[in-house]
Parts: structure tokens; C-alpha cells; sequence
């Protein structure tokens, strides 16, 4: 029989009662071509090259959802980090560029444009320190621009005057926003070791060695994930890691099918899958609960770094078998904000920023989505930047860090977005200064890469 | 697309009429049935088709809206699938 019902219907169930999907189909464009010393000619360069590129991505893709039934949540657009693009406009700020983009992503109807960005991780230019400065307006002037910077480098060290800069910036970009919980910094991640490829915001733009135009495709299904392990009859610890794998390989089977699918249709490069579980704050759709699933009686005790080791790596496994074209950041997300299992978890005690921080070293991505105090300093927000991307550089992967310093918020509060962002309690940090170690400044070698013991 | 085929899953309470409508649909559509199965999932009645396209001003969203609309009717929720995702994921 060339289709089992059984086929069938565990894919139908993926669908209806475990939330898979495919999370994002983001069109990466090069702006390269764009520059032009005077912004108001670079602005209508750039638009004018969305706009073209980007006309079809909505309609194609929601095509390709009715045409496999499997939804496309997420339609969004990546773009030339805008340091590089803007570098030769003189003006002292870009948030006009950022209102550009806003308005290009409107008039084709993707709800992100990533890009805002600038990668800094050894110096700055003249240009990138224009843009770092220019985010906080940027971003509560716009609706839809996403800024991410990239602050360290295996190859590079830590840039620790950046650092201490987009401390400031978030702070910034918190207070700007500060009617709406501070949904700015929702916008804004800061990297180290960012990738070129990311379909996921806020940190996707289209990196310099990419081609012209390019489909990548971030696949998601937490819960997904979740029920399959919950339906294991008492298993050890490698069966769940060979269930993982095998959902993994499904999920990433079927979102190549699908963004190969919309790239043929436009006629665009096939860039990326990036096989990320990502969750949303819908019941099951939770990593937190994953990590449950295998014994944890909650995310964040003892045990938990171990179990989302397992699970990363599953998932990884399970994605480059199934996908010649893995990318981005592939592993598992571990949002605060957006996960019902980590919310819970946290206003239960389980889970600390400290913990938080030893279960980056091992996840896909970084301190995401976390909420700390209003009155957090500058430098202290910097210090926690700074820790991320350590953990990044030695490690040799990406890290990030996305903090919301929610504005007359203290711990015990919470934040809320709405949608897929959710709302974030508010976590405490140390009480204790960095502000010293901040302030020195310069840039953290680059790690020695023998002797890795 | 490689090929026409379509995969039509029938998901709810099983009452009188369903077959004939979802039928009615395919027919009128030009969608000629190459299978059928009932089957049991969780209790709930299941109905699997796969239909293969003939008609060359088939258009896939109209089939999709007509048998959402046969679905409201008999309070069953009806998808209408390309065979590949089913193929793509579970085969290599």
C-alpha cells in the first residue's frame, strides 16, 4: 500500500491536535546593491528592491499551506545587515532606513523584517556605532523592523565596548517603549557567533556571503515532540533520544518538502532549513514540557542542563538526516516568555537566570525572551551580555541574548505581548555591581583553540 | 508538482450522507476516487480518501472551500491534502 492510514493519520494529528508547523518562510535579500551616500535615494533603492523581491512571498506561501494543509505561521523578510548597506550615508542616525523597511514589510504583508543589524564583533565602524545608537528609536518608531548585533566571535573574542554600548540600548529601547511593557527589546537580540542563514527573529538578516535572494525555512513542533515522548512506555534515556530523532526527522522532512515547494514557485535560491523547536505559549507546545516529559518534576531543577543536552542533540541528529540543507540555528529554543512549561517554572521557583544561563551552554540559542527588573542598570545588563557571549566564544556556538528590562517592573510582576511572544514574568538578577568591569572597555581575545579541556 | 493526487481526510461523528457528499463533491469537481478507507482513530471516525485530479481547471482552493462547506453540514472537519506531505514525510 502506497500510503498507510496509520501515515496518514499521524500526520493529520501532528497538525490538529500538536501544533506543527512550519514556524517561518523568510525571504533573504541582498540590499548590497542599494548604497548611496544620500539616505533618501538609498531609502527608495532599498524599498524599491523589497518590494520587487518580496511582492509574491505572502500569496506563494499561503498557496503552499493550503496545497499540503501544514500552516505557514510566520512570512517574514531578511535583509543586508544595514551598517553594511547604509555604511556610506553620512547622517547621524538610520532610523529612516528602519521606517523604510517598515514600510516595505507593510506593503507586501510579511509581519518581521530583520536586518537591522551590524556585526561588531571585533571593532566598529564609523557606520556601525551610527546604527547601534540609532536602535532604541528605530525601534518604538517601527512596528515591524527587527535589530540584532553581533558582539562576539569564536575568531574574534568579545567586543566588550560594543557590550557595554547595547547595555545602554536596550535600556534605551525599554524606556522608548515603555507604554507597551517595553516590547522594543522583543526586537532586539544581541550575538555572539551569529548566523548567516537564521530564518528566526528578531536575529535574522541575510548575511554577506549569501546569495542574492533566498528561501530559508524555520520548522518548529515542540509539541510535536512532547507527545510523542509522553506516549513511550516507561523508556530509558536512549529511547527517548531515538523518538527524538525520528520526530525531528518528520518535522524536517516535511518543512523542506514545503520550502523547496515556495522557492521553485518564486522562482528563489533554496537557502536553509533550520530545524528549531520553538515554542509558543499554547498548552503542550513547550519545551519546558519536554524536558518534563523525561522525569524532571520541573524545568529548571537539577538535571535539567543534561536533559536539554539530550534533546538539542536529538534534534539535530534527527534534522541532518533528514535534510541536506540544515542551517540557521537548529536545536531547541528555550524562550521564557513564549513557553507556557518555563512561565510556570519560574513563578514555581524552579528556574533562575543562573540556571537559565547553564542550559544556553547546551541549547541552540541563548537568554531569550526574559524579563528583569526596570531599575536593572545599564551595566549589569551588560555584565549578563557579556557572560552569554563568553559562553559562546569558548564554546564555538551561537549565543544570544534577548532581555527585557520592563520599565516600573519589579520581580514578581509580569510583562505581557500577546501572540507568540507571550508574557514574561519578571526574573531577578544579582544585586551586586559590574559596573567597574563594564567600564574598562576593549575587546576579549579570541579563545586559544587547542588545550580544550 | 509531481503529481495530482490528493489525499482527503473525513475526521468527526459518523452520520447518514457523509460518503454521498463528500462523493458529490469529488465528482462534481472531476476528482476521481482511487481509495477509500474507514478507520478508528482515538474513538473517532475517520474517513481516508485519495482522489486523483482529471479535470485541467481544477482549482484546488474551490475543492478545499466546497468541502470545508460539506463539512459545516454534517459537523466533520474535512482536509483536503496534496499526497506529497504524507509521502515526504514518512518515506525516504
Amino acid at each position: 500500500m502506497y500510503l498507510t492510514s496509520e501515515e496518514i493519520l499521524e500526520t493529520i494529528d501532528m497538525v490538529r491536535m500538536e501544533h506543527l508547523d512550519i514556524r517561518t518562510v523568510t525571504m533573504g535579500i541582498s540590499l548590497r546593491d542599494c548604497s548611496h551616500p544620500d539616505i533618501d535615494i538609498f531609502n527608495q533603492n532599498i524599498y524599491e528592491k523589497i518590494v520587487g523581491k518580496a511582492e509574491n512571498l505572502v500569496g506563494t506561501a499561503e498557496a503552499v499551506e493550503e496545497l499540503y494543509g501544514i500552516p505557514i505561521i510566520n512570512k517574514r523578510i531578511s535583509v543586508t545587515p544595514i551598517a553594511i548597506a547604509a555604511e556610506a550615508c553620512k547622517n547621524p542616525d538610520f532610523v529612516s532606513v528602519a521606517k523604510t523597511l517598515d514600510k516595505a514589510a507593510k506593503e507586501v504583508g510579511v509581519n518581521f523584517i530583520g536586518g537591522f543589524s551590524a556585526l561588531v564583533q571585533k571593532g566598529m565602524t564609523d557606520g556601525d556605532r551610527r546604527l547601534l545608537e540609532s536602535i532604541p528609536k528605530a525601534l518604538s518608531q517601527t512596528e515591524r523592523v527587527c535589530s540584532s548585533v553581533n558582539l562576539a566571535g569564536s575568531k574574534a573574542g568579545i567586543n566588550m565596548d560594543a557590550v557595554a554600548l547595547m547595555g545602554n540600548m536596550i535600556k534605551k529601547t525599554a524606556e522608548l517603549t515603555a507604554e507597551s511593557d517595553s516590547i522594543g527589546c522583543a526586537k532586539l537580540v544581541v550575538f555572539a557567533n551569529a548566523p548567516d542563514d537564521n530564518p528566526f527573529m528578531a536575529g535574522a538578516f541575510h548575511g554577506v556571503g549569501e546569495a542574492e535572494c533566498v528561501i530559508n525555512a524555520g520548522v518548529s513542533g515542540p509539541g510535536v515532540v512532547n507527545s510523542a515522548l509522553r506516549r513511550l512506555k516507561n523508556p530509558s534515556l536512549g529511547d527517548i533520544s531515538e523518538e527524538i530523532k525520528k520526530t525531528a526527522f518528520k518535522i524536517t522532512r516535511m518543512g523542506e518538502m514545503a520550502a523547496r515547494e515556495v522557492s521553485q514557485r518564486l522562482g528563489v535560491e533554496f537557502g536553509v532549513v533550520d530545524i528549531s523547536l520553538a515554542p509558543t505559549p499554547a498548552v503542550g507546545d513547550s519545551v519546558a514540557e519536554i524536558l518534563e516529559a523525561m522525569g524532571l518534576e520541573r524545568c529548571g531543577t537539577h538535571g535539567t542542563t543534561a536533559a536539554l543536552a539530550l534533546l538539542n542533540d536529538a534534534v539535530k541528529k534527527g534534522g541532518a538526516m533528514a535534510s541536506s540543507s540544515v542551517g540557521g540555528l537548529s536545536g531547541a529554543f528555550i524562550p521564557v516568555s513564549e513557553d507556557a512549561g518555563m512561565i510556570r517554572s519560574v513563578q514555581d521557583g524552579a528556574l533562575s537566570l543562573e540556571k537559565l544561563e547553564a542550559m544556553t551552554c547546551v541549547c541552540s540559542v541563548g537568554l531569550d525572551m526574559i524579563a528583569v527588573p526596570g531599575d536593572t542598570s545599564a551595566s549589569t545588563i551588560s555584565a549578563i551580555i557579556a557572560d552569554e557571549m563568553a559562553i559562546g566564544v569558548i564554546n564555538k556556538k551561537t549565543t544570544a541574548v534577548r532581555l527585557i528590562p520592563a520599565v516600573g517592573k519589579k520581580v514578581g510582576d509580569s510583562v505581557e505581548f500577546g501572540g507568540l511572544l507571550g508574557s514574561a514574568p519578571v526574573m531577578n538578577v544579582s544585586a551586586f555591581s559590574s559596573e567597574e568591569f563594564i567600564k574598562r572597555g576593549g575587546r576579549i581575545p579570541a579563545p586559544i583553540q587547542s588545550l580544550t579541556n | 508538482m509531481k503529481t495530482n493526487r490528493f489525499v482527503i481526510t473525513v475526521i468527526g461523528v459518523d452520520t447518514v450522507g457523509i460518503v454521498a457528499g463528500v462523493t458529490r463533491v469529488m465528482s462534481d469537481f472531476g476528482v476521481n476516487i482511487i481509495d477509500i478507507r474507514q478507520t478508528l482513530m482515538e474513538d473517532i471516525f475517520t474517513m481516508l480518501m485519495i482522489g486523483e485530479v482529471k479535470s485541467e481547471n481544477f482549482v484546488l482552493k474551490d475543492f478545499q472551500d466546497k468541502m470545508t462547506q460539506v463539512g459545516q453540514e454534517f459537523k466533520v472537519e474535512i482536509r483536503v491534502q496534496h499526497e506529497d506531505v504524507f509521502k515526504y514525510m514518512h518515506r525516504i
